[in-house]
């Protein structure tokens, strides 16, 4: 990897993280009096930071030679032999990550001005937008494992502080904590693989660790592989650390779209695709992130199917789409691209789904019960238009971005080769049919059918009504991207040529299954979820409450395939008996044996408490032991 | 300048300032409490300018001050301070003049005098001062006897409910240590006596004695042990949690803060050097205690239901993390262990300051006592979670740099222990967001729950009643949502409790500036602190420059 340092405009790239912070801190420090255009302020900082990045991608592009721009800004931690710079790193990769960002970012900012209009605490949901997307910059385009962390946990904690905007809320304060520790879970892989790359090669860099993996041993790659595979599960989602990503839900929604769909939650895909010197070196590794991918996109999947909540519904299908995208890029050089593809086009299909979600919810009074929607197509028909396209290119419709990019990562999966390329490519067009049920599902349950809501009560009455320009011209831009993006990416633009100056040109001349069989496997698949769809839920009324009668598979859906239980039971209810166990211990045993000692030392009784009389009694006896001690010895010395 | 004896000041003004307010007459409080602020800004000011006088690249110790003490034992009365020292004169000076202006309308129980809580503070600090620019050992053994004085009158006479019982505890724990101490510190005097022509208590001139290894190991014992318990580690800890719960909030940060770093300051700067043998025969030991300690005390923090004792028991953990860097070895581990003292004192110092507003307003320490707290007085609430998020070590703030340094400097030597410390990471979340979240979120409840008669204003205190209104709107949308949202606060109900007053502004804005600023650009302090932890690494054998990494990437290059 060779860098070359940063001039013209590359070299004011700090002003991506800086922009979005200054605003963070203006709003957050300015108090009530900002409250009037705080969230212009919002809207404009991450504007102008999408302009910005705009200009250097444009630069970047222009530049021969190296495409690796360096930055360094200043020595953040330097003590013996370690030395971290702050700096940035801005090289094709982090430069498609930096425009869906800002894109995207500016897109569900101005959204959210509109969605949070009545919110008295709109002025401090943009302040913790700003430093989310702040934070994410920082992940993106630090050049060192240290700054991705920095940026890691700033990122985490953004998340934290939106999922319990609403702090009020028991189930949304509960939501936010849960996702912050399963992060710091995932979090201690990252930090420890940064110090085994410290130990190891005596830096933390990109440049100094991804241009010397040549040099580690196989089992130090292995261990770094799996590490930094830990930090990507708890970051985005994935299996065991998936539970936290669907409860995260209670947020508003354009935190959703945003944090808990098209960005955040990929940061594990970017952590992998940017390690990727140290997984082409250490296949057991690859292989764990390509089947921690399948049994994800699995259970994401599953899950799907069984939600009645139309923001959970579309939280498993991220978990399962990610997961698509951790097969890919466990696959080493042949998925990188394509993983990545999709993780582009996701980014716009599932904001666009997310905040026509949105606006769903924002017309039926902040419901998010599916079975008390239905028929919703008449009354919103912009929310119904763009939520459609998205669905399209979600279930892969022949021609949409799902299409091109999901088929991209099946394809890839069967190239792997092997028994392990044939379950990979069999799991991913499984997910693709699953995919189209759900989805369907959910269409048919929200858009379709008779109107199933109640009048609700005369202060708050549900009338459905198509939402502000404010909030459907950014669905809009959205659903064309929905729409467009994927052959932009793989066939008019190709992702592949703009990324090959950081994984190199990966053609593959002869495929495993042909390219067309895939194709018509996966849209086969497509057409029976659909269809099945259509036979279980489309055809018949949806029953307003919840059957209670289901079979044991249902029952296992709907509480996603047991994994809080499983949590609680293995972790959160030892951990708490431990600590109980341990609070007993240190008051009578520790602390009694300690108390005991020294009120036998201080020759009163054997209650401590007793003692307090005492004081001036043991005080003095302590002086004067001390006193004959200093005296015995300094005689024994002048003597000897 | 250099040739001022700033250290000799930094002890004597207070001092002087201690007995001054202790003769003013009765019912002088302002007077006093105005003295008090004064003084401590005046050491304050003397430690920025030891540091503008300090070199870094100069001898170790500097601003020395040496007068002959007890001549006939060698004793002198030594000053001087190395980076290590230095860092902790300018915590010390930041935090007393924070304290004196939290504790600025703080009444003592029964007929005692805030006068005489002032009178102490302004002793105590003198004491902290002298105990870490002390170049003597033996002058260093008196000071931290003598510490002990002033700590136990605030505990003991200004604490909570069961303040006599703790200021006991907390004495007879301190006065164990210190006689154990004595005796080592008595023999390190024979053994200079055996070895020199005069025995001596010079600091400089025991460091370059060769102790026989076996006498060594009893002398680290004796050491060690009295800064086992000021640290405290586990098992040496339960006074701490009392100490912490009883003692007024003023006397609780300089005890969590300061005090307490005295042990592992001993550790560094006594430990290390005299004993290097010792140090190492007894390291792994050591670690096994801290790395226990992490996880001990985390898992008890989380077990809690008082503020002050879950705070004490973060500490604890925090120590756990220093000793961890300590007895690592390495000049990386031992420079971050170096400003997790310093870090640990802001943040903790900031935790514990305003658990004690939040305990101020509703008059209990029980983290089930509060809830909801947030909407009605959102800078208390901000407070604490910017306190809060430094104690877990969350980037960004000055936390992060130390533990951090701790970690990956500790990591190449003792891998086991540092991937178990690790852990530690995961719990610090936990017990910061429990007490964070019972407490600031959720619907309003607790003590400080006041229903309203019928017809009044539905809104909180200080006029933010649609900010409120509003949360109510959402809160009453999900309850019919979500099987969870059943605990709301009855209709009309609000929380009684005031926001942060101008004074308890000014007393945690520098705390929150010096945690970002430190979170982001902690290299001035690491320059400081470097040397001196370089120099301890070659006394105690390991290589001052820092680790060697297994491969050198850009060798030959």
């Amino acid at each position: 990897m060779h860098t070359v340092p940063a001039s013209g405009l590359l070299a004011a790239s700090w002003l991506l993280i800086a922009l979005p912070l200054a605003g963070a801190a203006v709003l957050l420090l300015g108090g009530r009096r900002t409250d009037r255009w705080g969230h212009l302020l919002g809207v404009a900082t991450v504007a102008v930071a999408f302009v910005i990045g705009l200009a250097c991608t444009v630069q970047l592009g222009g530049m021969s030679g190296s495409k690796s721009v360096n930055l360094d800004l200043f020595t953040f931690i330097s003590a013996g032999t370690l030395d971290v710079k702050a700096g940035l790193l801005f090289d094709p990769l982090s430069a498609i990550f930096v425009l869906l960002i800002t894109g995207v970012g500016s897109l569900i900012h101005i959204y959210s001005v509109g969605y949070m209009a009545d919110d008295p605490g709109r002025r401090r949901f943009f302040a913790y937008l700003n430093l989310f997307v702040a934070a994410m910059l920082l992940l993106v385009l630090g050049n060192s494992y240290v700054a991705l962390y920095v940026g890691w946990e700033g990122v985490g904690l953004a998340s934290f502080l939106l999922i319990a905007f609403w702090y009020r809320r028991p189930a949304a304060v509960t939501a936010a904590k849960k996702a912050f520790v399963m992060n710091r879970v995932g979090d201690v892989g990252l930090a420890l693989a940064i110090f085994i790359m410290f130990a190891q090669l005596g830096t933390t860099s990109f440049v100094g660790v991804l241009g010397s993996t040549g040099a580690l041993a196989g089992g130090v790659l292995t261990a770094l592989g799996l590490l930094l595979l830990l930090g990507a599960c708890g970051k985005s989602g994935q299996f065991p650390l998936q539970a936290w990503l669907p409860d995260a839900m209670e947020g508003p929604t354009p935190v959703s779209a945003l944090i808990h769909a098209a960005t955040m939650v990929t940061a594990g895909v970017y952590l992998i695709a940017r390690s990727a010197p140290i997984y082409d070196h250490a296949p057991a590794a690859r292989t764990v992130v390509t089947i921690i991918g399948a049994i994800t996109l699995m259970i994401g999947a599953i899950a799907g199917c069984a939600y009645d909540d139309i923001k959970k519904v579309l939280a498993y299908s991220t978990v399962s789409q990610i997961g698509y995208m951790f097969l890919a890029v466990g696959l080493g050089p042949i998925g990188y691209v394509a993983g990545l593809a999709h993780l582009l086009t996701h980014g716009f299909f599932k904001a666009g789904l997310f905040l026509g979600a949105g606006s769903v919810m924002h017309a039926m009074n902040d419901s998010v019960d599916m079975r008390r929607f239905g028929g919703l197509w008449r009354r919103m028909p912009v929310t119904f238009a763009t939520f459609g396209l998205g669905y399209l290119a979600l279930i892969g419709f022949p021609l949409l971005s799902g299409y091109w990019t999901k088929d991209a990562i099946i394809e890839a999966a069967f190239d792997h080769g092997g028994t392990t390329g044939y379950v990979l490519g069999g799991v991913g067009v499984l997910g693709a049919g699953l995919t189209a049920f759900y989805m369907t599902r959910l269409m048919f349950m929200t858009f379709f059918g008779r109107p199933r809501w109640d009048a609700g009560s005369a202060s708050t009455p549900v009338d459905p009504h198509e939402s502000p320009g404010v909030m459907t011209v950014p669905m809009i831009v959205l659903a064309v991207g929905s729409v467009a993006a994927g052959y932009l990416l793989t066939q008019a633009f190709p992702l592949s040529a703009w990324l090959s100056p950081v994984f190199g040109t990966n053609k593959l001349e002869s495929h495993v299954v042909a390219p067309l069989w895939i194709g018509v496997l996966v849209i086969g698949a497509m057409v029976l979820g659909v269809a099945a769809a259509w036979l279980f839920v489309g055809r018949r009324e949806v029953p307003v409450v919840r059957p209670a009668r289901v079979s044991p598979v249902v029952r296992a859906a709907r509480n996603a395939l047991y994994a809080d239980a499983i949590n609680e039971s293995l972790f959160m209810r030892p951990g708490q008996w431990l600590a109980r166990a341990l609070v007993f211990v240190d008051n009578r045993r520790v602390d009694g044996a300690v108390n005991g000692i020294a009120a036998t030392l201080g020759g009163s009784s054997a209650r401590l408490g007793r003692a307090q009389t005492g004081f001036v009694r043991s005080y003095a006896l302590g002086m004067l032991g001390g006193a004959v001690v200093v005296a015995g010895a300094l005689l024994a010395v002048t003597a000897g | 300048m250099s040739s001022f004896p700033f250290l000799l000041v930094m002890i004597l003004l207070p001092a002087v300032g201690a007995a001054v307010i202790a003769a003013l007459p009765r019912g002088r409080e302002q007077t006093a409490k105005q003295l008090a602020l004064g003084v401590s800004l005046v050491v304050l000011l003397l430690a920025v300018l030891t540091t503008v006088a300090f070199d870094t690249n100069g001898p170790r110790f500097q601003l020395t001050t040496s007068v002959s003490w007890i001549p006939d034992f060698g004793v002198r009365f030594a000053l001087g301070v190395d980076g290590i020292a230095l860092v902790m004169l300018l915590l010390i000076g930041v935090l007393v003049p924070v304290v004196v202006a939290a504790s600025w309308n703080d009444t003592a129980a029964g007929n005692r005098s805030m006068r005489a809580f002032f009178a102490w503070l302004l002793l105590l600090e003198a004491m902290m001062v002298g105990v870490f620019a002390a170049t003597d050992v033996f002058v260093f053994y008196v000071f931290f006897e003598a510490m002990l004085v002033p700590m136990y009158f605030l505990i003991g006479s200004f604490g909570g409910p069961r303040r006599q019982y703790a200021a006991v505890k907390f004495f007879l724990y301190s006065l164990v240590g210190g006689l154990v101490m004595l005796a080592a510190v008595i023999g390190l005097y024979v053994v200079s006596s055996q070895q020199l022509a005069h025995g001596t208590f010079s600091f400089d001139a025991l460091r370059n004695l060769q102790i026989d290894p076996g006498v060594q190991k009893l002398l680290f014992l004796g050491f060690f042990l009295a800064f086992a318990i000021k640290a405290p580690l586990v098992p040496f800890h339960t006074w701490l949690p009392d100490s912490g719960a009883e003692a007024p909030i003023g006397g609780g940060v300089l005890l969590v803060g300061v005090l307490d770093k005295v042990g592992t300051f001993g550790f560094l700067r006594y430990c290390l050097p005299l004993f290097p043998d010792a140090s190492r025969a007894f390291a792994p030991w050591i670690l096994g205690l801290a790395v226990a300690g992490i996880l001990y005390a985390a898992l008890l923090a989380m077990a809690q239901s008082d503020m002050k004792r879950l705070v004490a028991y973060t500490s604890i953990s925090h120590f756990g993390f220093i000793a961890l860097g300590i007895f690592a070895f390495t000049t990386e581990a031992g420079t971050g262990a170096v400003l997790y003292m310093v870090n640990h004192g802001i943040s903790t110092g900031l935790l514990f300051l305003v658990v004690g507003m939040l305990i101020a307003r509703g008059g209990s320490r029980q983290i089930g006592d509060y809830g909801g707290v947030a909407s009605y007085a959102p800078l208390l609430a901000g407070s604490m979670l910017i306190a809060g998020l430094a104690s877990l070590a969350l980037p960004g703030t000055n936390s992060f740099v130390s533990e951090f340094l701790v970690l990956i400097g500790s990591f190449p030597t003792r891998p086991v222990y540092t991937i178990i410390a690790t852990v530690g990471m995961i719990l610090a979340a936990l017990y910061i967001l429990l007490m964070y979240q019972r407490t600031m979120n959720g619907p309003p409840r607790g003590v400080l729950l006041e229903e309203l008669p019928p017809g009044a204003e539905n809104g909180p205190v200080g006029g933010e009643s649609a900010h409120d209104s509003v949360l109510d709107h959402h809160g009453g949308a999900t309850a019919t949502l979500t099987e969870t949202a059943t605990a709301t606060a009855p209709a009309r109900a609000r929380l009684r409790i005031r926001d942060l007053s101008r004074r308890e502004l000014a007393v945690v804005t520098p705390l929150i500036a010096l945690i970002i600023a430190l979170g982001v650009y902690p290299q001035p302090l690491l320059n400081l602190i470097r040397p001196a932890v370089s120099a301890t690494m070659s006394d105690v054998g390991a290589d001052p420059h820092g680790i060697t990494p297994t491969h050198a990437p850009n060798k030959g290059k």
